[in-house]
């Protein structure tokens, strides 16, 4: 979940009032938002520059509020979006109406698209914000909002990446462009001189923060870049903007331009931008349309602030909701969700709404977005006394347990094993290969095992005897089952301990291509390896199931026979045989193996397959 | 609901549920995604080509996502990151019969691929409620909630708007601790999304109400564990596991 932070006393500035934490926490609560964390400027910034308490950071004691957001909902990734939700919602301030600046096409500023671009970055949209006021706040908001844009919607850069520009400092029309990087050739921000774009990748491998977005165009033979009339580089998307048109505090006319690998996205990027920025500009909530020319002769205005209609019923709202609304009620709590509502018919039962959706929900989809808005600006809460005076929830959850029968037979089987006196233990299933076999004396058999193909370290605790990281899934239950035994070394033996739990194998059969086993295992530990121990543990399992015990090669039940595992010791193990079918192995643990293990105590281990015995 | 199988495919896994295949929760930082098997095998072909729609183009009066729909993504093989990748498979075999309203539930592992710290580790267990039936309502899903939690010993309840790509309303669950004197996040909840429903084949006034918890968290604040790995895994103590009383939850 995306978090933006705001400075609290700006963030009360922009509702027209203040409150008090607690009140504040509630109006989040209510809304869908939450209040993570309160902190200061000069605590974050302490933090990052890793600075004793004591010593002095440059900054002011500003109080932060660090708010979590819903992923999808680009248009509250920055104070001045949240700050215009929260009032609209708390009734202090009409929905804008965003539109475009009355400029004729030949008077737009044009970006021409040249057909290069497709190879690499195909999308482009612009738009400009004119006569804007920028403040140190102002400022930081937008290269805040840019920041996580690009982190959330833009996926790092590779889908979407935003280039804000000093217009005042530049001359259309304007060209995107795509060309070898040796041809292109400029200053970039932040720096002092002109770098080839080549030579520009090589410099930033050792910037910490550029470095990972190289990769989006190293490897093309082109790059994008974006030219003004007079060849002045206003960017080298996704990586860096050019140093001419940087934006300062004085600047009065921004121009903004995305390039992407996808459309949509690049066009809700773009409206988040200038929705919520527009509000500085002379002309509030007005903002300059480019026009964007293709080869092919096709063109398209941006930025597309085109309103959705949606229609949407009463009774459907009433209905999913389980309320009893009337029309113009639902309309005063869509107006406070941004949401115009339009009564269509007349008839007040069977009233149906247009719903305006503004270029700021691209969050709404379908009705049940209109629904659910519905139900916010209503109460959650509200709708909670509702349900409980009503009591349906006991009608509608009455029901009778039914199992699955592998769940039943596991459960009862657990019982049985703890009867004799097994403490039962639960294991990780995620493991290293190293655990699931060579530290077991097994030949590595990853033609059965399913593999992790992108692993991460076990513990944030350095492991003791062995750091690993988590490689593959379980296909035996008897690594967790030893390093059990291994982290309760002290504990007073015997330690007789069990599992019942899922390992997972490959199966071409399965649509996946793998599947579980349940399994059964279980552990004696103590002065001596207790063979006999497991051993009747195996003979009290199949009693407890019904099946007999039978002689050698007879299908009817289960017999042992001699096994030669290499995690047993040789001589001291063996195989359980039950209708024909090998489903288990008990035996003393190999010396090696408990070495391994770093338990210094003998050991026997049974494990056996309990869907077999379904 | 049958859980018994840890590796899922991304369409059961995402694509089914409605969430799209630009979403952060499919990053491999977020997600496992596997060597063997890397791909699945089967998926069947006439439901993939109306959920490759829906995410593209919308229908059913959705807008839909309008990107390009991969199918190589949705073919890529995982370890589940909710049991609502089995909620999904449930509801499609539930809408290829003809309709009969059904509960489910299950209580099994999943795993995710996040940074592990005292509260968290790549794997842990879910339970999931579902009802799926004719006409049901926002309130249903509230009354049911509050008779859900009163069993767990949880009777001061309430509900903050959230986001699930596959859930509208979602409504995140705080119940109030008496210890803590603070209201806690006891859990998530949903309606099913009709770009999820409808493509299975269910009719349009079925709905599927349904919610989920984790079985760590709650454990831990009942039994004032601070440490996950206390609880669960190779370093408990099995001095603890003896010695623990008999759980009294619902007897009385």
């Amino acid at each position: 979940m995306p978090t933006i932070s705001v400075g609290r006393d700006r963030l009360f500035a922009a509702l027209g009032r203040t409150y008090t934490q607690e009140e504040f926490e509630d109006l989040c609560f209510s809304f869908g938002i939450e209040l993570d964390d309160v902190t200061t400027e000069k605590a974050i910034v302490r933090k990052e520059r890793h600075l004793e308490a004591e010593e002095d950071a440059d900054e002011d004691e500003e109080v932060i509020y660090k708010i979590e957001v819903p992923a999808n909902r680009y248009d509250l990734l920055c104070l001045e979006g949240l700050a215009q939700a929260l009032r609209v919602f708390c009734e202090c301030q009409q929905i804008p109406t965003y539109k475009l600046a009355d400029v004729s096409k030949d008077a737009m500023l044009k970006m021409h698209v040249k057909p290069e671009t497709s190879q690499i970055r195909p999308y482009i949209v612009c738009a400009v914000l004119r006569g804007i006021t920028f403040d140190k706040a102002r400022y930081n908001s937008f290269i805040d909002l840019q920041d996580k844009l690009h982190q959330n919607i833009c996926r790092r850069r590779t889908l979407v990446a935003i280039g804000t520009h000093d217009l005042d400092t530049l001359k259309g029309p304007f060209t995107y462009e795509a060309l070898p990087p040796s041809s292109v050739n400029f200053t970039p921000l932040k720096q002092e001189r002109s770098f080839r774009a080549d030579e520009l990748m090589e410099f930033y491998k050792s910037d910490l923060k550029l470095k990972k977005f190289l990769h989006i165009i190293e490897d093309s033979p082109v790059f994008p870049v974006i030219y003004d009339r007079n060849r002045t580089v206003l960017s080298l998307p996704p990586i860096i903007n050019g140093a001419h048109s940087a934006i300062t505090l004085e600047t009065k006319n921004v121009f903004i331009e995305c390039t992407a690998t996808d459309l949509t996205k690049a066009k809700i990027v773009l409206n988040t931008m200038v929705t919520t920025f527009s509000e500085y500009c002379a002309n509030k909530f007005v903002i300059e349309p480019v026009e964007v020319v293709y080869p092919d002769g096709k063109s398209h205005i941006y930025p597309d602030l085109s309103i959705y209609n949606m229609e949407v019923s009463l009774p459907y709202v009433n209905g999913l909701i389980g309320v009893s609304l009337e029309a113009e009620e639902v309309t005063k709590l869509l107006n406070r969700m941004q949401l115009h509502a339009k009564q269509s018919t007349s008839d007040n039962k069977q009233a149906k709404f247009v719903v305006s959706v503004p270029p700021t929900r691209s969050d709404i989809l379908h009705p049940c977005d209109v629904m659910e808005d519905v139900a916010i600006a209503y109460g959650f809460n509200a709708i909670k006394d509702k349900a409980i005076v009503d009591n349906k929830g006991s009608k509608r959850l009455a029901a009778s347990l039914k199992l699955l029968p592998l769940n039943e037979l596991s459960d009862l089987i657990r019982k049985e094993v703890a009867m004799v006196g097994f403490t039962e233990v639960l294991t990780f299933i995620l493991c290293s290969k190293k655990e699931n076999f060579a530290m077991l004396n097994r030949k590595d058999d990853t033609s059965k095992a399913v593999i992790i193909g992108n692993p991460r370290s076990s513990d944030f605790e350095v492991y003791t005897p062995y750091p690993c990281s988590l490689t593959a899934v379980r296909t035996s239950l008897m690594p967790g089952i030893l390093k059990t035994v291994a982290h309760n070394k002290d504990h007073p033996k015997p330690i007789k301990i069990f599992e019942v739990g899922d390992i997972s194998v490959l199966d071409d059969n399965n649509d996946v291509g793998a599947k579980n086993l349940r399994q059964l295992a279980a552990l004696y530990c103590g002065a001596n390896a207790g063979f006999e121990v497991v051993h009747g543990l195996v003979d009290r399992v199949m009693e407890k199931n019904g099946v007999p015990f039978v002689s050698s090669g007879d299908k009817s039940g289960y017999y042992i026979e001699r096994s030669d595992e290499p995690e047993f010791l040789a001589g001291r193990q063996a195989r359980i045989i039950y209708k024909g079918k090998h489903i288990g192995t008990f035996g003393i643990v190999h010396p090696e193996v408990l070495n391994n293990f770093d338990i210094p105590d003998p050991c026997s281990f049974v494990e056996l397959n309990i869907e077999s015995l379904l | 609901m049958p859980t018994n199988n840890f590796v899922e495919s991304s369409f059961w896994n995402f694509d089914a549920l409605f969430q799209p295949q630009q979403h952060p929760a499919r990053d491999s930082h977020d997600t496992f995604f596997l060597d063997a098997p890397s791909t699945t095998k089967r998926l069947p072909e006439d439901y993939v080509e109306r959920v490759k729609q829906i995410h593209e183009t919308g229908g059913y009066e959705s807008r839909g996502y309008v990107y390009d729909w991969k199918r190589e993504e949705a073919n890529k093989n995982l370890l589940r990151t909710h049991t609502t990748a089995v909620s999904s498979r449930m509801l499609y075999q539930l809408a290829q019969k003809p309709f009969a309203p059904k509960k489910y539930f299950s209580i099994d592992r999943v795993f995710r691929n996040e940074a592990v710290d005292r509260t968290h580790l790549a794997e842990f267990h879910q339970i999931e409620g579902l009802v799926c039936d004719r006409g049901l309502t926002l309130c249903d899903l509230i009354g049911v909630l509050h008779d859900f939690f009163s069993h767990l010993g949880m009777t001061k309840l309430k509900f903050k708007p959230a986001y699930n790509p596959y859930t509208e309303p979602s409504m995140e669950i705080f119940s109030y601790h008496e210890g803590f004197k603070k209201w806690v996040e006891v859990g998530n909840s949903g309606m099913f999304r009709p770009e999820m429903l409808r493509p299975m084949g269910l009719p349009e006034d079925v709905q599927v109400i349904a919610w989920g918890l984790s079985l760590e968290r709650p454990t831990m604040i009942l039994y004032g564990i601070d440490n996950i790995r206390d609880l669960f895994g190779p370093k408990v103590d099995l001095g603890l596991i003896k010695k623990n009383s008999i759980c009294r939850l619902g007897i009385n």
